[in-house]
C-alpha cells in the first residue's frame, strides 16, 4: 500500500489536499503512531479516520451522526409507544393485554424488544454524540399533544387503536430510514447497519398490518382480508396511500405518513414521492412490458416511498406534548 | 492495492463496528477514488459462466437475476397453485407475483437504460419446490424473500449512486414486507423471528457472492457475482 500514491490520487480529485493536511499539522505524526500500533489489515480503515478528521468539516449537508440521532429519535418514540403495552405497565396494559391473543401478543413483545435494542445499538454507535432520552413524559400516544381528544383516545386501552398506531409508527419509520440512507452512505458500516434496522421495521409494519386484518385475537396470518379502502383491513404491503392510512380516511391525522414529502433537492437524484407513485427513476411502471394484466395496484406496491427529514418530524410530533422541543 | 481494500469489502463483526463508525464521506468515498485506476475490474469469465458485470451495473443486474427468479417461481405458484391454499393466499401471492415481476422489468429497464450490459434471462430450477404443496411453496416462498432482503442490504454499500441506492431501499422494504408475511402463514408471529433478527434488533446482510450460492441450485446458467459493484 502506497500512502504517497493515495494522496496522490486525491489530489486529482481535490487539489487542495495537501492544504488540508498541512492545515493538521499533527496529522503526519498520527500517520507514524498509528504505524506501529495497527495491522497492516487494519490500515485502510485508519487512514480513513484520519482522513475523515481532515474533511470532517467540509459541509456536506447532513452529518452521518445527525442522521443517526434522527434514528435514534424515532426508536426512542416507538419505543415508548410499545412499552406501554409491557406487562406490568399498569392498569391500562393488562387491560390492552387482555385483548390480544397469546401469539400476537408475543408479536407486539417482540416488537418492543426489536425497537429497545434499536435504542440501545443507535446509542452505542453514537456514544458520547447521541441524544439524551427524552422520558416517557414527552409523549402522547392518543395525539392529543398532552391534552384530552386526541384521534387516539383510546390507544392504550383498545387493541385495535393500538395496532392502528403501532402501524402508523413503522410505516413512518420504513419511509424515514429509506430517506436517511443516501445521506449515510459516506459510511459503508454504518449504511449497512441501518438498512438492517430498516428491513426490521418493515417486516414490523407488515406483521402488524397482518394482525389489524385478521383481529387482535386471531394469529392467522390467512384469515381476514383486507378489505377496500384499507384503513381499518389493510394489505401487509402499502398500497396506493392506504387511503390515509389507519387514521381512517385521506384527510385523517396519519394520511401524511403515506402522501408526498418535501423534495427540497438534497440529496440530489432522490425525490419523495407519495406511496402512490407509479414512476420510479424516470420509468412509467405501468409501461413495463410484460406487465399487461397486472391490477393497478400493484405498480404502487412494488414500492415503497422514501420521506425527508422534515416531514418525518412533523408526522413523530403529532405524539410530543405541546411545549416540548423534542424533534422539533 | 485491491488486497489492501478488502476490510473495506468484508463483513464486519458487531463488535468491531464500533470503532470505525465515525469514518465519514470524503474518507472512504476518496480511499476508494484514489485506488481506481489500480483497481481496474475484470471482465473475464471461465468458459459458461455468466459475469453480473461490475460497478452499479453490476449491483443491477445482480438484483436483476433475484428478481428473475423470484418473479419466475411466483408465477408458478399462481399458474398451478396448491391445492391446500388457505383463503385468500392465491389473491395474495398474485400480487406478490406482480410486484416480483415489476421489479425485474423495472431492474431491465434501468440497466438498459444505464447504458450497461444487459445480464441475459435466466433458466430456473425448481425441482426441489412441490407447486402443490402449500408447505413446499410457502417454505420455498420464505427462503426467496429472506434472501432477497439480506442480498438488498448487503448491496447498499456496493452502490456508488444516491438514486440507486434509494431505489434499492424502495424495493427491499416490499421484499421485507413480503418475508414477514410468508413467515407468518408458516408460523404466526415468525415474522421477525431470532434467526433472522438478531439480539441488537438488526436484519441480515449477505455479500453478493454469498447470495449467488445460495440462489444457484435455482438457476441453470451458472453465476459469478465475484465483481459486483466493484
Amino acid at each position: 500500500m502506497n500512502f504517497f500514491q493515495i494522496i496522490s490520487e486525491i489530489e486529482k480529485v481535490d487539489p487542495e489536499v495537501y492544504d488540508r493536511l498541512d492545515s493538521r499539522r499533527s496529522i503526519f505524526k498520527h500517520m507514524t503512531g498509528l504505524g506501529q500500533k495497527l495491522s497492516a489489515a487494519a490500515v485502510p480503515l485508519a487512514l480513513g479516520s484520519i482522513f475523515n478528521k481532515v474533511y470532517a468539516q467540509t459541509p456536506v449537508g447532513a452529518s452521518v451522526n445527525d442522521v443517526l440521532n434522527f434514528a435514534l429519535s424515532l426508536e426512542y418514540l416507538e419505543s415508548y409507544f410499545y412499552q406501554r403495552s409491557a406487562a406490568g405497565s399498569g392498569a391500562s396494559a393488562v387491560t390492552l393485554r387482555g385483548g390480544f391473543s397469546g401469539t400476537n401478543l408475543a408479536a407486539i413483545d417482540l416488537i418492543r424488544t426489536d425497537e429497545a435494542n434499536h435504542v440501545t445499538f443507535l446509542r452505542s454507535v453514537l456514544g458520547t454524540a447521541a441524544i439524551a432520552d427524552p422520558g416517557a413524559a414527552t409523549f402522547d400516544f392518543t395525539g392529543g399533544k398532552g391534552a384530552a381528544g386526541g384521534p387516539f383516545a383510546d390507544v392504550l386501552t383498545n387493541p385495535l387503536t393500538y395496532l392502528a398506531v403501532a402501524q402508523s409508527l413503522e410505516d413512518t419509520g420504513v419511509r424515514a430510514y429509506k430517506g436517511g440512507a443516501a445521506l449515510l452512505m459516506s459510511n459503508k458500516t454504518v449504511l449497512t447497519a441501518a438498512l438492517n434496522i430498516h428491513s426490521v421495521e418493515a417486516r414490523h409494519a407488515s406483521r402488524l398490518r397482518t394482525m389489524r386484518r385478521a383481529g387482535p385475537m386471531n394469529n392467522a396470518a390467512s384469515q381476514g382480508l383486507p378489505v377496500s379502502p384499507y384503513n381499518a383491513a389493510p394489505k401487509s404491503w402499502i398500497s396506493g396511500t392506504d387511503n390515509g392510512g389507519a387514521g381512517g380516511s385521506p384527510t385523517g391525522p396519519t394520511a401524511p405518513i403515506y402522501g408526498a414529502g418535501n423534495n427540497t433537492g438534497a440529496p440530489t437524484g432522490v425525490t419523495f414521492d407519495a406511496e402512490s407513485n407509479t414512476t420510479q427513476g424516470g420509468a412509467v411502471l405501468t409501461g413495463l412490458p410484460n406487465t399487461t394484466g397486472f391490477p393497478a395496484s400493484a405498480f404502487s406496491e412494488a414500492f415503497d416511498e422514501a420521506l425527508d427529514v422534515t416531514t418525518v418530524k412533523t408526522i413523530a410530533r403529532t405524539f410530543v406534548v405541546n411545549g416540548n422541543n423534542f424533534l422539533a | 492495492m485491491s488486497d489492501t481494500l478488502q476490510p473495506l469489502h468484508t463483513p464486519i463483526k458487531r463488535r468491531s463496528f464500533f470503532q470505525y463508525a465515525g469514518a465519514t464521506a470524503g474518507a472512504t468515498a476518496l480511499v476508494l477514488a484514489g485506488c481506481s485506476k489500480d483497481n481496474d475490474p475484470t471482465t473475464t469469465t471461465t468458459a459458461g459462466t455468466v459475469s453480473l458485470g461490475t460497478g452499479d451495473v453490476g449491483v443491477l443486474n445482480y438484483a436483476y437475476a433475484l428478481e428473475q427468479l423470484e418473479a419466475a417461481f411466483y408465477a408458478q405458484v399462481v399458474k398451478t397453485p396448491a391445492a391446500d391454499f388457505l383463503t385468500g393466499e392465491l389473491a395474495y401471492f398474485t400480487q406478490i407475483a406482480a410486484h416480483e415481476a415489476i421489479h425485474r422489468d423495472f431492474l431491465k429497464a434501468a440497466i438498459t437504460s444505464a447504458g450497461g450490459s444487459l445480464l441475459p434471462t435466466l433458466t430456473p430450477i425448481f425441482t426441489t419446490i412441490n407447486f402443490s404443496s402449500r408447505a413446499s411453496v410457502l417454505n420455498a416462498a420464505k427462503t426467496f424473500e429472506d434472501l432477497g432482503v439480506a442480498a438488498y442490504n448487503g448491496a447498499g454499500i456496493l452502490l456508488k449512486s444516491q438514486a440507486y441506492l434509494t431505489i434499492a431501499g424502495q424495493i427491499v422494504s416490499v421484499e421485507a414486507r413480503h418475508a414477514a408475511y410468508v413467515r407468518d402463514l408458516l408460523a404466526p408471529g415468525s415474522f421477525a423471528d431470532d434467526n433472522q433478527v438478531d439480539a441488537t434488533g438488526l436484519d441480515k446482510q449477505l455479500t453478493p457472492t454469498d447470495v449467488i450460492a445460495a440462489a444457484q441450485p435455482f438457476i441453470t446458467e451458472k453465476l459469478d457475482a465475484s465483481t459486483v459493484g466493484k
